[in-house]
C-alpha cells in the first residue's frame, strides 16, 4: 500500500459485485449453459457394493429412438489416473470414466447413455440390465482392514496407508500422570451437500482440436492438469472453466470420473455433452468425509497441564484413492491437528486408511480437524471434570501461550503467532460466561437438560509450497498467481486462478486490488476459476484463497501502480512520487494537474509516438505476480455453545452459540462473518444430524435429503461472531485463512455442551452425530447401569 | 413417441404456448424451454427447495410440479422480482445483509420470502426462521438471511401502515 493510499476499502462491508446477477437469476451455473445439438448422459450405476461385473444387456437401451449411444469401460482406451504420494507403502488405485471389470460400491457407474434428452438417456438407462458376480461386500473398516478380500487385486491389503508418529517421551508422561482419561470415539461419515449438485459439460471443438470442460469444480486447475493427461492433449488445447459454482465444501475439489466421461464423449461425438447429478447420484458419489474411529487417551498433572496423548486412528476412506489428494488425507490430518492449540510435548499417533466398499472419501470442509478438535476437546473436558476444573480454566493453563510462539507441536506443525488465550477470553466475555453458568444453574434447578461446552481449536491456512495441502501429495498447493492490468480503455481486470464458490472473491480480491491502484471497486473485473486464463494453478480449497491470491494481488496491483505512475509522470512532466490516484483519478501533489486512467490507457496502448521509443517496450499497464506464504499461517478460535436435551424426546437444540476467532486482517467484515455462520451450521449438522448410513451390504440408507438431515433455520440459532481483528505477522497483507473454521470448533462444542447437559447421568459423548436415538441409548444404558 | 399436449402458461406477466410431454417438468419447462435458469433444480424431490416459483402468487417447488399442471396459470420466476439496477426490495435486502454467497438456494429463498412479505404478517425472527424451513441453504448458516427478511419485512408492514406504494417482493 503506497503512503497516501491508505486503505479504503480493505475492512469495509462492501457489497458484494456478484450479487446483482445472483438475485436476479442471471447467474451462470454450469447446468444454466445452454449450447446449441447438445447431448445428454444417464448413467446406470452399481447397485451392489463389491461385485464383478459379467454383462451389460444395452439392446432394448439402444433401439429407443433419440439414443445416440451406449458406452462401457470398454469403449475408452484411456489409462487410469492415478492419486500418487510420497508418503511410504503407500497404494494407489485407479480412476476411470466408467467401471472396468468390477464395481466397489453403491453408485459407481458402469455405463453411459447419450441422448437428444435427459429424458431419453434416463428411460434408456433403465432398460439396460448389468449381470453381476457378487463379492464380499467390505463395510466395516475393521473387517477391511484384516479381509484376504481385496478391493483393488493388484494391492497387498485393503489398507491404502498407514503411518506412526512419536514425538517426546509419551511413555512417561503416562507413567507420571495424575490423572488419564480415554475414550473410544466415532464420527460417523457426512457428505459435503453443496445444494447445486455436480455438473459437466463438455464442448470439444473439431476444428480447433481443443476441449473446453465446463465444471463445477473447485479446482479448475487441476482439472486442467488431470485431463491433458488422460486425454493426451497439451494443456492448451483443455480449458477447464468453473463458473458460478453452487457450493463445494471440498465436495468438489477432487477429479471425478464423470468430469473425464463427458471429455471424452465430447471428443468422441464431436458435439456438446452435458452431465448432471442429481440428489440421489450426489448422496451417492461425491466425495464423503469423517468415517473414522479414534482411541486416544490423555495424561494430566494434578494441576491439569497436558502431559501427554495417545491415539489410534482407523479412517475408513472408502473404495478409491482420491484425485488428486490421495487417501491419506483425512485420516492424516486427524492426526496432524489432534494436539491442538496446546502446550503438549509427548504425542504419539498410529493412522490406518482402509479401502472399503463405499463412496470414495475426499476433502470436507476442515479436513481431519473436526473429528481432532472433536476428541481432544472432549479429553480435555473429561480431564477438567476429574480434577474438578473448570473447562475454560483448564484450556487457559493449556494454551500455546502468546510468548511462546512460533511453537511446534507434537505432530511436527508449527503455529505462528495467533490469538489462543484472546480469543478464549473474547469468547468468554463476548458470552458472558459467568452469566451462561449462572443461567445453566437456574435451567438445572427447573429440571432442564441444559449445558455448556467450550472449545477451542488452531488450524494451519493458506499453506506455502513447504508444506503439501495434502500429506504425500506431489503437486505443488503453495503458490497463486494474479494477474493486474488496464486496458486502452483504462478498464482494470484482475485475474486469478482461484476458483470462487461462494466466498465472494469477485469483491474480496477486486477490494485488494483497488486500494493498491486507488481506484474505486466496482471498478475492478475479476476473472477466476478459468483454467485458461492462468499458466498455472490450482483452485479454491484449504482456507488458501485471501491468503495467497490475496497476496498476489497486492503485488500485482503495487506493479501496475508503479507502471501507471511511470507513465504518468511523463505524460505531466511529474515526479512519479509526487503522484497520487484516488478514485481513479492521477494527480500531482500542489499542483492541479490531474489525469485519468483512461487517459493514461489510452495514451499507453493507442497513442502512437506519445511516449519516447525506449520507454515504449516495457511499457504495458499489466503484471503478474505470484505469492507463496511458504508455511502458511495459523487461523485460531474459541467456540462457546449452550445446548438444551429435551427429556422426552433427546432431541438437542442449539440455544446460544458463540464463536470468537483470529483470522487475521479481515478483508471484508460482512463476508468473513457469513463464512464463519456458514461454517458453524455445518458443524452443527455433524454434531446433531448429518450422517451417512451404510447397511451390512454398503446400500446407502441416507439417499434422499429426507434421510440425509442438513440444518434449516428452524433448527439452526442465532450466531454470535467476534473477532481479534489483528494483522498477521507472516503472510502479505496479514490475512488468515477462514473458510473452514466454523465447522472445526461446533462438534466439539456441541459434544462438549451435551455431555454437560447429560452430567447428572455421567454421559460422555462419544459419537457423533448426537442423534435422539443415540442419546435416547445413552440415557436408557445410564439409568439401567443405576438400578 | 409421447404425445405432447397444449399448453399456456403465463411466465412473468408474458404468455407461452408450447405442446409439451405431459411428463416434463416444470423445473425443465422454465430452464430448457424459455431459457429462465435462474429456478435452479437442488433435488427433484421437494426437500431443498431451490426451485420455489410463485405459482398464481403461491410458492410451490418447480421441481415437484409437471408443467401441465401449471397450464392456463400465472407463474413468477426470481427473473421476474426485479433486475440488474433495479432490484426489489427483498433482493436489496438479500445484497445489503449479505443474504447469498453461492447463490445457488437464493431464487427459491427470494420466492418463499417473497410470500412472508405477501402474507404481511408481522413475524419474530423465530417465526421466520420456520417460515423459510423448506428451503434449505448450505453457504450462510441462515443469519444473514434471517437479517434481510425481518427488515424487509418491517419495511413492507411500514410501508403498509402509511399506505404507501412500496414494491413488495
Amino acid at each position: 500500500m503506497q503512503d497516501d493510499a491508505r486503505p479504503k476499502l480493505i475492512g469495509s462491508r462492501v457489497q458484494r459485485l456478484e450479487d446483482p446477477r445472483l438475485l436476479t437469476g442471471a447467474g451462470g451455473f454450469v447446468d444454466d449453459i445452454l449450447l446449441a445439438h447438445t447431448l445428454h448422459v444417464a448413467l446406470v450405476r452399481s447397485d451392489h457394493a463389491h461385485a464383478r461385473i459379467l454383462s451389460v444387456d444395452v439392446d432394448a437401451a439402444g433401439a429407443l429412438p433419440g439414443v445416440i449411444g451406449i458406452y462401457t469401460a470398454d469403449d475408452f482406451s484411456a489409462s487410469p489416473l492415478h492419486a500418487t504420494s510420497r508418503m511410504k507403502g503407500y497404494q494407489s488405485t485407479g480412476i476411470t470414466a466408467l467401471a472396468e471389470g468390477k464395481v466397489r460400491f453403491v453408485g459407481e457407474a458402469i455405463a453411459a447413455v447419450v441422448a437428444e434428452s435427459r429424458y431419453i438417456a434416463e428411460d434408456a438407462a433403465g432398460l439396460i440390465t448389468v449381470g453381476y458376480a457378487p463379492l464380499p461386500d467390505l463395510v466395516d473398516s475393521c473387517i477391511a482392514a484384516a479381509s484376504d478380500v481385496l478391493l483393488h487385486e493388484h494391492h497387498e491389503s485393503n489398507i491404502l496407508v498407514s503411518r506412526k508418529f512419536a514425538r517426546g517421551d509419551v511413555t512417561e508422561a503416562f507413567a507420571s500422570a495424575a490423572v488419564r482419561v480415554k475414550d473410544s470415539f466415532r464420527f460417523h461419515r457426512k457428505t459435503p451437500l453443496a445444494i447445486e449438485n455436480r455438473s459437466y459439460f463438455a464442448d470439444f471443438n473439431k476444428g480447433k482440436q481443443a476441449l473446453t470442460l465446463y465444471s463445477s469444480t473447485q479446482v479448475p486447475g487441476v482439472i486442467r492438469d488431470a485431463l491433458a493427461e488422460v486425454l493426451a492433449m497439451p494443456g492448451h488445447s483443455v480449458r477447464v472453466v468453473a463458473p458460478d459454482v453452487g457450493g463445494g465444501f471440498g465436495g468438489k475439489a477432487s477429479l471425478y470420473p464423470e468430469e473425464i466421461l463427458v471429455s471424452l464423449l465430447s471428443r468422441t461425438l464431436g458435439q456438446p455433452v452435458k452431465w448432471t447429478s442429481d440428489r440421489l447420484e450426489d448422496l451417492l458419489t461425491t466425495s464423503q468425509a469423517f468415517d473414522e474411529t479414534i482411541d486416544a487417551e490423555l495424561a494430566v498433572d494434578k494441576d491439569g497441564h497436558l502431559l501427554g496423548l495417545k491415539a489410534e486412528i482407523l479412517g475408513d476412506v472408502g473404495a478409491y484413492s482420491i484425485y488428486p489428494w490421495t487417501a491419506a488425507l483425512e485420516p492424516m490430518q486427524v492426526a496432524g491437528f489432534l494436539p491442538g492449540p496446546y502446550q503438549l510435548a509427548n504425542y504419539q499417533a498410529e493412522v490406518v486408511a482402509v479401502a472399503t466398499n463405499k463412496t470414495p472419501a475426499g476433502p470436507y470442509r476442515g479436513v481431519g480437524r473436526p473429528a481432532a478438535a472433536f476428541v481432544l476437546e472432549r479429553l480435555i473436558d473429561m480431564a477438567a471434570q476429574r480434577l474438578g476444573l473448570d473447562p475454560v480454566d483448564m484450556r487457559r493453563r493449556n494454551l500455546v501461550q502468546p510468548d511462546q510462539f512460533p511453537y511446534r507441536t507434537g505432530s511436527g506443525i508449527v503455529w505462528d503467532q495467533s490469538g489462543f488465550t484472546e480469543c478464549l477470553e473474547l469468547a468468554c466475555k463476548g458470552m458472558n460466561y459467568p452469566a451462561l453458568l449462572a443461567e445453566r444453574s437456574a435451567a438445572r434447578q427447573a429440571g432442564r437438560w441444559f449445558g455448556v461446552g467450550v472449545a477451542s481449536y488452531a488450524e494451519l491456512t493458506g499453506i506455502g509450497s513447504r508444506m503439501s495441502a495434502a500429506p504425500g501429495m506431489p503437486i505443488n498447493t503453495g503458490t497463486e498467481t494474479a494477474t493486474v492490468e488496464i486496458d486502452a480503455s483504462g478498464a482494470i481486470r484482475a485475474t486469478f486462478g482461484v476458483a470462487s464458490h461462494g466466498q465472494g472473491l469477485e469483491t474480496t480480491l477486486a477490494q485488494i486490488v483497488a486500494d493498491e491502484l486507488g481506484v474505486p471497486v466496482d471498478g475492478v473485473q475479476v476473472i477466476h476459476g478459468d483454467s485458461a486464463a492462468v499458466t498455472h494453478s490450482t483452485g479454491t480449497y484449504a482456507s488458501r484463497s485471501a491468503v495467497l491470491a490475496g497476496g498476489a494481488a497486492h503485488l500485482s496491483g503495487q506493479a501496475v501502480r508503479a507502471k501507471v505512475l511511470e507513465a504518468a509522470a511523463f505524460m505531466l512532466e511529474a515526479d512519479a512520487d509526487d503522484l497520487n490516484i484516488e478514485d481513479g483519478i492521477i494527480s500531482e501533489r500542489g499542483t492541479n494537474k490531474t489525469l485519468s486512467l483512461a487517459e493514461v490507457g489510452r495514451a499507453v496502448y493507442s497513442e502512437m509516438g506519445r511516449f519516447p521509443l525506449e520507454m515504449r517496450a516495457e511499457l504495458d499497464l499489466r503484471a503478474t505476480k505470484f505469492y507463496d506464504p511458504e508455511f502458511g499461517t495459523t487461523t485460531s478460535a474459541t467456540h462457546i455453545a449452550a445446548v438444551e436435551v429435551d427429556p422426552e424426546t433427546f432431541i438437542v437444540t442449539v440455544k446460544r452459540f458463540l464463536v470468537a476467532e483470529d483470522c487475521g486482517r479481515l478483508i471484508n467484515p460482512m463476508i468473513v462473518d457469513g463464512q464463519v455462520h456458514g461454517g458453524i451450521v455445518q458443524g452443527i449438522g455433524a454434531a446433531l444430524y448429518e450422517e451417512v448410513v451404510h447397511d451390512q451390504n454398503g446400500q446407502a440408507l441416507s439417499a434422499s435429503l429426507v434421510d440425509y438431515v442438513a440444518p434449516s433455520a428452524a433448527e439452526t440459532p442465532k450466531l454470535e461472531v467476534l473477532h481479534l481483528d489483528t494483522a498477521a505477522l507472516g503472510t502479505l497483507g496479514g490475512y488468515r485463512g477462514m473458510g473452514e473454521g466454523g465447522t472445526i470448533g461446533a462438534p466439539a462444542a456441541i459434544a462438549n455442551a451435551i455431555t454437560d447437559a447429560l452430567s447428572h447421568l455421567n454421559i460422555n459423548i462419544s459419537e457423533l452425530p448426537a442423534t435422539p436415538e443415540r442419546i435416547y441409548r445413552l440415557v436408557t444404558q445410564a439409568i439401567e447401569g443405576d438400578t | 413417441m409421447i404425445r405432447k399436449r397444449p399448453i399456456t402458461i403465463t411466465v412473468n406477466g408474458s404468455t407461452y404456448a408450447r405442446d409439451i410431454e405431459p411428463r416434463r417438468l416444470l423445473t425443465d419447462f422454465l430452464r430448457e424451454d424459455l431459457g429462465l435458469t435462474g429456478t435452479h433444480v437442488g433435488c427433484e424431490h421437494g426437500v431443498c427447495g431451490a426451485c420455489t416459483v410463485l405459482l398464481d402468487g403461491v410458492s410451490a417447488r418447480a421441481c415437484l410440479c409437471l408443467s401441465v399442471q401449471a397450464d392456463g396459470r400465472d407463474i413468477t420466476t426470481v427473473e421476474g422480482m426485479g433486475e440488474i439496477g433495479a432490484l426489489s426490495l427483498l433482493q436489496e435486502k438479500f445484497r445489503k445483509h449479505h443474504a447469498l454467497q453461492c447463490g445457488f438456494c437464493t431464487p427459491g429463498m427470494l420466492a418463499t420470502a417473497h410470500e412472508i412479505l405477501m402474507d404481511a404478517a408481522p413475524l419474530t425472527d423465530t417465526e421466520i426462521r420456520e417460515a423459510l424451513s423448506g428451503n434449505l441453504c448450505r453457504c450462510t448458516g441462515y443469519e444473514h438471511i434471517v437479517h434481510a427478511v425481518s427488515e424487509a419485512l418491517k419495511e413492507r408492514l411500514g410501508s403498509i401502515a402509511t399506505g404507501s406504494a412500496l414494491n413488495a417482493g
